[in-house]
């Protein structure tokens, strides 16, 4: 219970500083009280956003890895490095051991709502401090990056 | 009832009365009944109306919402803008460039929203440079400016840049005539050797650019303003003209000898016909074409080096002159496209012609004679009737859906509302002071809204808390929905505005431009991601690819740069969010400071002047780290040979800083 209320309360204060939300995205946040069913639903380890399920092939689809290697380049690369040191976010080794790949494309494309919401990805805010930028990454581009990772991560 | 207050009651009147007869109301003159609620929007809603401000001396537009009278944007169309670099970037100083090289300020006087059928159709805003003759137009989308044309032939563009019923053309028509083609004359040879000129600028209905369609040549004397025929006038063009006396010294007395001077009717499909058969001479003349990519976010300059000229006295039927009283200013023409409104600012009358009897009048030759050969049609032919002392000083016109008209008086500092047929005076209300233009919302288009009306003043005097010799401008806001005018609000303005329109913000709302894909970003010196960042020298250039992304900017560290070089920073914002723009400032930089929106890439140019460790940082609060934001350039003195290395998050050695 007191680590609900920790929570709770640790929710109030990160809403109570975020700058209001434009109306379209404010759907689903529901301010402080205890009746978030967007939080309560939330799966912990799929996050929260459209990608319900994702299908993971062997061997890897290098089609992909080449376009999610560009869109790294040009979109993420700035903040996040490919070995484990963090830089202005985490590194990303080990990144497709450590989540479910349904959470990353969710981080990936849904990244307002999850640092709202998303109790490991709020996790990572409190460590870096700095809100991961909406990239504006489509969720096909997502999947790219994904296998990207897969590949970083040593998989064949 | 009791005396004593009856009496006090008359005092009252005849106080009101004395002051209404000699000067203007006291600013404590205040809105009435719910005012403030009819203007009150609350935190986080939005304004009903976009009102798209002309900005005068100050070379820009601003953005007001309505009715609160919030000011949302200022957008530089003529001038150069320090606060986001336009003008001072490598990429928008093109846009400022003339056949006079590089000038940095204008006059921007009116707007025109464009139209479809009549009708706002959101997409671009149409200004004109009234001192160095230019037509800008400005995206509705990223309310930026795309496009500039400069005027050849012009002595000053401010019969401009009204526009025709689907945006066919923008025009742009000289307000001083001059000799052509920088003819070097005598000044006293006016009669003989000025002439005026009015441009059609054809405007792509897909791309918006603009090109001059042709250039007609008219006699020598002032355009002030102009209004496109609508519906059953589609076609027709009527510019107000003064100084047909053809004075050229002290046009305040020797510009006003005439009873009248002439609405100039033009039927512009005549002189689309005469162009189509090849009719018309080739005039060089050397005129600048600026056009900004969405693309490259950059601009482009072309100088262009001729022009299509229609000599009206060669070409009959093209223009027909219509008598109007004493150095007309506004010539407005109502929604329905029949009645043309001429205000002779120092007439005491109000002429409004009919467009039907001007057909009629010019089919059986009801000519009272001619100027320069061209036909003067007879007053009393075209009249459809006078306002009678309607006010002193009418200059403009809108209109409402109702079909009432709202002319400003800046003489006697008032709003008059008319009747269009039968043109009784409904209602008159005082503004504070000296009104030149009014706005209705749609007012210009043949469906106006109605619903309120702004006054631009031009003497502000005591409305707001004194700012020493120079005051805010004063704008005010009237609701126009009853039958009696009634003021709700007086709010300040930037620039002196002379004209604005207006139109629903659910019409344009959902079209603005969030950012900029930075996959479409082909600006040749784009860093599209942190890997393509670099530097390099070419002589003594240098070039800096760098990216902005919350929060550090990269390279971060640079050395191999010497006293004398240029850099030029190209800063990339690799953000794809919108309300994320990056800004870049150096120390002792000679222009400004540049604001980079998501997406896109702008370059500011600085010499390296002394030698020593120089700061650079993002100006734009972009996120709590925003003051870490930050780099240095090395500069080493002149011909040294410390070699070219940059990088960010590199630490060279333990005791270099950071790290443990």
């Amino acid at each position: 219970m007191k680590k609900l209320f920790f929570i709770l309360t640790l929710s109030a204060l990160f809403i109570s500083c975020a700058p209001d939300k434009p109306l379209e995205n404010q759907e689903g946040t529901s301010g402080t009280n205890n009746k978030n069913p967007v939080a309560a639903n939330a799966n912990p380890t799929k996050g929260i956003g459209e990608v319900k399920n994702v299908t993971l092939n062997t061997p890897l689809e290098q089609e992909r890895i080449g376009r999610g290697k560009a869109i790294y380049e040009m979109k993420c690369q700035a903040c996040h490095k490919l070995n484990d040191q963090r830089v202005v976010g985490p590194g990303w080794a080990g990144v497709t051991k450590r989540r479910e790949p349904e959470w990353i494309m969710n981080m990936i494309t849904n990244v307002d709502i999850m640092l709202d919401q998303d109790p490991e990805a709020r996790k990572l805010l409190e460590l870096c401090l700095m809100r991961m930028p909406n990239q504006n990454v489509s969720v096909g581009d997502a999947r790219d990056v994904l296998e990207y990772m897969r590949q970083n991560d040593g998989e064949k | 009832m009791n005396i004593d207050r009856f009496l006090f009651g008359i005092a009252g009147v005849i106080l009101a009365f004395s002051f209404a007869g000699c000067k203007p109301q006291a600013p404590e003159s205040a809105a009435i009944g719910d005012a403030a609620s009819r203007v009150y929007v609350a935190p986080g809603k939005y304004d009903e109306f976009y009102n798209i401000v002309s900005g005068g001396f100050n070379g820009q537009l601003s953005v007001y919402g309505i009715p609160s009278g919030r000011l949302i944007k200022i957008l530089p169309v003529f001038s150069v803008f320090p606060e986001n670099g336009y003008g001072y970037s490598e990429e928008t100083k093109p846009m400022l460039n003339t056949s006079h090289g590089f000038v940095p300020w204008d006059d921007l006087h009116h707007v025109a929203i464009s139209t479809t059928k009549g009708e706002h159709d959101g997409r671009w805003v149409f200004a004109n440079g009234n001192n160095t003759p230019r037509v800008a137009r400005v995206s509705l989308r990223s309310f930026r400016t795309e496009e500039i044309l400069e005027i050849p032939n012009s002595g000053g563009n401010h019969s401009s840049p009204f526009i025709t019923e689907n945006t066919e053309y923008v025009i742009a028509g000289t307000r001083f005539s001059i000799p052509m083609n920088n003819e070097d004359v005598a000044i006293s040879s006016f009669k003989e050797n000025f002439k005026g000129s009015i441009s059609f600028i054809k405007v792509d209905p897909q791309s918006g650019h603009m090109s001059i369609a042709f250039q007609l040549r008219t006699p020598g004397f002032n355009f002030d303003l102009s209004r496109a025929g609508k519906g059953p006038s589609h076609g027709w063009f009527f510019f107000s003209t003064y100084n047909t006396e053809q004075a050229y010294t002290l046009l305040e007395v020797n510009a006003s000898q005439k009873d009248k001077d002439f609405i100039m009717a033009v039927n512009w499909k005549k002189a689309e016909e005469y162009i189509a058969q090849g009719k018309g001479k080739i005039e060089r003349s050397k005129y600048a074409h600026n056009i900004y990519s969405e693309k490259t976010h950059s601009a482009s300059s072309t100088i262009l080096d001729e022009v299509k000229v229609l000599d009206i006295t060669e070409f009959p039927e093209i223009v027909y002159f219509i008598p109007c009283p004493k150095s007309p200013h506004g010539t407005d023409v109502d929604p329905t496209g029949e009645y043309i409104v001429g205000s002779g600012k120092l007439a005491a009358t109000m002429p409004v012609f009919s467009f039907t009897k001007m057909q009629n009048a010019i089919a059986n030759k009801e000519f009272e004679g001619d100027f320069a050969g061209i036909p003067v049609i007879k007053y009393e032919s075209v009249l459809h009737g006078e306002v009678q002392k309607p006010g002193l000083g009418p200059l403009h016109t809108e209109f409402d859906e109702k079909g009432n008209a709202y002319t400003s008086m800046f003489v006697s500092s008032e709003i008059v509302k008319w009747n269009l047929k039968t043109l009784e005076i409904l209602d008159r209300i005082p503004t504070y002071y000296s009104i030149g233009h009014l706005s209705v919302m749609g007012g210009p288009t043949s469906k106006p809204h109605g619903k309120y009306m702004v006054a631009y003043n031009k003497i502000t005097k005591d409305r707001y808390l004194p700012t020493g010799p120079e005051l805010a401008q004063s704008a005010q806001l009237y609701d126009i929905s009853g039958d009696k005018m009634r003021l709700l609000l007086d709010f300040p303005t930037v620039g002196e505005p002379h004209y604005a329109e207006a139109f629903p913000a659910a019409l344009i709302q959902a079209n603005s431009v969030k950012f900029y894909k930075i996959e479409e970003n082909e600006h040749p010196y784009a860093a599209k991601g942190e890997g393509q960042t670099k530097v390099e020298r070419k002589g003594n250039q240098v070039h800096v690819w760098m990216t902005a992304i919350r929060s550090h900017l990269t390279p971060d560290n640079i050395e191999g740069v010497n006293v004398g070089d240029d850099v030029y920073f190209h800063v990339t914002n690799l953000e794809q969010d919108w309300d994320v723009p990056h800004g870049f400032a150096i120390k002792g930089a000679n222009n400004a400071e540049i604001l980079i929106m998501p997406g896109e890439t702008q370059t500011l140019k600085w010499k390296a002047t002394t030698s020593g460790v120089i700061p650079y940082y993002c100006t734009d609060f972009c996120s709590a780290l925003h003051q870490e934001m930050s780099g240095y350039i090395r500069i080493s003195p002149a011909g040294s040979r410390t070699p070219l290395k940059f990088s960010t998050g590199v630490i060279e050695g333990e005791n270099t800083g950071a790290g443990n």
